[in-house]
């Protein structure tokens, strides 16, 4: 509790709350909280900066606009919807935290993030380190080729790139073609060995997505609908998310 | 795509359905042999993304079995709550890229808790964001656990996993079943 009393927000006509209601179906049942506190209790973010899912609602309720839209807390919440799931009303209290985020100027979000997403728009492959096609396609067939020799049970392994018609359009985290390409191996045998008829894609095939932890609808829109459109350009039956 | 109206021709999987389906189909045929007398521990971190937050628990059940299926049913520990109900590790939402290592640090607090409770030598990881917290979280306290991926404990079981794939084993399982030991790099 308090130390001291709150002042609310009075007559406010435009709560941010409500501007962010009405994005929301069913305004995210954002003014349906019992209080009961079953969020907080087991969320790993209690705590953090002071705060914690139920007070970050109350708060937002209460018009304490100023407040909430400049707590650093939103981007220690990861968005993991465990509040959601526990609540007895399901009040959508990471989307409240996704518009906070989205309140913040653009330049004023964690430079890490804003980083990784920026980076992702340079080109295509949608690649949060900013790998090009051409680097992408040149490492997995570098390090495809090596293992054929190296271990002649999987001289036949295939680690296909663009392969249109495949049933599977397989994407992959920048991080192994990157800095640990030995790692994509393991993956590519069990792929071999399940028999799988798969691809890789020069576009769209980085399986993160930073514009989404940024809270810039654009751009994630932007990356979402490259990755899709690379999918569909080679005709994938199914786009497989990597572990 | 919901959230942006956007129509596809094509269906979403994660690649542990696949990995389930291909072991009951006897395409993959994992070998418990390794593990019969080391009796190493394992647990597992279901993915928020994956579980809570795309299939639901029928997928952390396929995760599941999957896991049983490479390292012995018997050196599986389950971490408490779990599935759908599991902690995020603090790896998601962008955490790990916000610049908030503290922060990010003291939220992962009831994860590494949790994963020290269970005893297990290896947390598996089967999502890039848990693998990197939890391997940062394990790391801060003096390497208190190993963190892998999935693909690794499988081609271990299968035989297939070569001596240069073994960056996230521990010192235990290094020289375990190594497929073409020759090509050391």
């Amino acid at each position: 509790m308090s130390e001291t009393a709150v002042k609310i927000g009075g007559n406010k006509q435009s709560l941010f709350i409500n501007e962010v209601k009405a994005l929301l179906p069913d305004g995210g049942n954002l003014n349906l909280c019992l209080t009961c506190g079953a969020c907080s209790s087991g969320c790993p973010a209690t705590g953090l900066e002071g705060m914690d899912p139920r007070k970050f609602l109350r708060m937002a309720a209460m018009g304490l606009d100023d407040e909430i839209t400049s707590t650093p807390w939103v981007w220690m919440c990861s968005m993991c919807t465990r509040c959601v799931y526990v609540c007895p009303m399901k009040i959508n209290i990471p989307q409240l935290v996704f518009y906070t985020r989205q309140s913040w100027p653009r330049e004023e979000r964690p430079k890490g993030i804003l980083g990784s997403c920026d980076m992702a728009l340079r080109n295509d492959t949608c690649s949060a380190m900013g790998t090009t096609e051409e680097d992408f396609q040149f490492v997995v067939e570098d390090v495809l080729e090596e293992y054929r020799e190296a271990q002649p049970e999987f001289t036949a392994m295939q680690a296909p790139v663009n392969k249109k018609g495949a049933h599977y359009f397989l994407n992959q985290n920048s991080r192994e073609p990157v800095t640990e390409p030995d790692e994509m191996v393991p993956l590519w045998k069990i792929m071999h060995q399940g028999g799988a008829d798969w691809t890789y894609g020069t576009k769209g095939w980085a399986a993160e997505n930073y514009c989404m932890f940024l809270a810039d609808d654009e751009k994630w829109e932007h990356i979402v609908r490259t990755k899709v459109k690379a999918v569909e350009d080679l005709g994938c039956n199914v786009w497989l998310n990597t572990e | 795509m919901e959230k942006f109206n956007i129509e596809a021709n094509f269906e979403i999987q994660s690649i542990i359905q696949l990995y389930a389906q291909w072991i009951r189909e006897g395409k993959l045929k994992p070998s418990l042999e390794w593990n019969k007398d080391r009796k190493i521990k394992f647990t597992v971190q279901d993915p928020c993304q994956l579980v809570r937050k795309s299939f639901g628990d029928p997928v952390a059940e396929e995760l599941r079995f999957v896991v049983k299926a490479v390292v012995g049913e018997e050196n599986f520990i389950e971490m408490y709550p779990n599935k759908s109900n599991n902690y995020c590790c603090g790896g998601g939402g962008g955490f790990l890229q916000s610049g908030h290592t503290e922060a990010r640090r003291e939220y992962g607090r009831l994860k590494a808790e949790q994963i020290l409770t269970t005893g297990a030598s290896y947390c598996i990881t089967p999502c890039h964001n848990c693998h990197a917290q939890i391997h940062d979280l394990s790391d801060i306290r003096e390497h208190a656990w190993d963190t892998v991926h999935l693909w690794t404990l499988l081609c271990l079981s299968l035989g297939v996993l070569g001596p240069n794939e073994r960056a996230y084993l521990g010192d235990d399982l290094k020289d375990v079943l190594v497929f073409h030991p020759e090509t050391e790099m």
